[in-house]
């Protein structure tokens, strides 16, 4: 029995920490590879509608968003608004807001803008029309309303 | 003289590495955007004739200020849009109601028939977006679901597993999304 014997007077050697930095930055890495930035600071609520049949926005840099929903908040109202950027906004700045987005990009890529539209499900269909009909004018045919994924029903 | 090497300690080293992650996960956000694309129409010069269609070509789909949908003059539940979406676009029975096809040839494809139908949606400006995109989903999955059916009887594969860009163009050819959106009618207020 010996062998289990306590050594005594031997200290216990101090764990090497160094390693400890590379996991976390590969975790950093990792995160930074699957998430997004956030675009802008929310003004309004936006609970986008589920739907099943959704695609994924390709070429995050070539879309701009418009955001429309009810304001967070209360003080700005319950009616629903437009934000664009950090701002709130009303339909009629859509088309030079559309006009510095193309500034923004390339030459080449300015025809493959994407207009992501991210409402909220209780708005009215007005105001959606309305940006629509904006769009329209100004040339930005792309467009992408944004969903939720709706699971699927098991059939 | 060699001069004993000094350790440098990195013991800090992982604070500073858990700083940044801590930064990048608060500014970063995981969703990715998901969304049904669409294209516009461009803007119609006022003086533009209206082109002739034949009214069997026209899926009329109406969506009240109370959510209600109508389709062809039929108040229609939403859960079955997609079943008479899919029925007039492909018109398996040849019915003289339905829309007309005519025969196109498409490379790789050969000659199918390709719908002349034409799926008109109109909505009131006081009917809800969850509404809309639900309409909006439904006439899609019609669309993607015939999309699968030629693909599956062509190719063996549903549309979105096909990697040729070919033949999935083909496919898009043969089965165009068509939807048209009509201007909306200010019928029920805000």
């Amino acid at each position: 029995m010996a062998r289990f014997k306590k050594e005594g007077g031997k200290s216990v050697p101090g764990i090497n920490t160094g390693s400890m930095s590379d996991i976390i930055f590969m975790f950093l890495f990792f995160f930074m590879v699957i998430t997004t930035m956030r675009e802008a600071t929310l003004l309004v609520k936006i609970k986008p509608p589920m739907a099943g049949e959704v695609q994924k926005l390709e070429k995050k840099s070539l879309v701009s968003f418009i955001y429309v929903g009810p304001p967070i908040r209360i003080q700005y109202g319950t009616e629903t608004r437009i934000q664009l950027n950090d701002r709130f906004a009303t339909v009629a700045d859509i088309q030079e807001f559309i006009a510095r987005e193309r500034e923004a990009r390339d030459e080449a890529d300015r025809k493959l803008l994407t207009t992501s539209l991210k409402v909220d499900g209780i708005v009215r269909m007005g105001v959606v029309t309305d940006i629509k009909q904006e769009l329209r004018k100004i040339g930005a045919f792309k467009i992408n309303y944004s969903t939720r994924k709706k699971v699927k029903n098991l059939e | 003289m060699a001069r004993p090497s000094v350790e440098i300690n990195s013991g800090s080293m992982a604070d500073i590495s858990f700083l940044l992650l801590t930064f990048f996960l608060l500014t970063s956000s995981i969703d990715t955007d998901l969304g049904i694309l669409r294209k516009l129409p461009p803007p119609v010069p006022p003086d533009t004739d209206v082109p002739e269609i034949n009214k069997r070509n026209v899926l009329n789909v109406l969506v009240n200020k109370y959510d209600q949908l109508m389709v062809s003059g039929k108040p229609t539940d939403i859960n079955s849009l997609k079943q008479v979406a899919k029925d007039f676009l492909s018109n398996p029975t040849n019915s003289p109601d339905l829309s007309e096809s005519k025969i196109i040839d498409i490379p790789n494809l050969g000659k199918v028939p390709v719908t002349k139908g034409i799926i008109s949606l109109k909505n009131d400006r006081g009917t809800s977006y969850e509404m809309y995109i639900k309409v909006q989903d439904e006439l899609t999955a019609a669309v993607n679901e015939l999309r699968d059916q030629l693909s599956k009887e062509k190719f063996g594969v549903p549309f979105a597993k096909l990697t040729n860009v070919d033949y999935s163009d083909a496919i898009s050819t043969a089965v165009p999304v068509a939807i048209s959106e009509a201007e909306p009618e200010n019928i029920g207020g805000k």
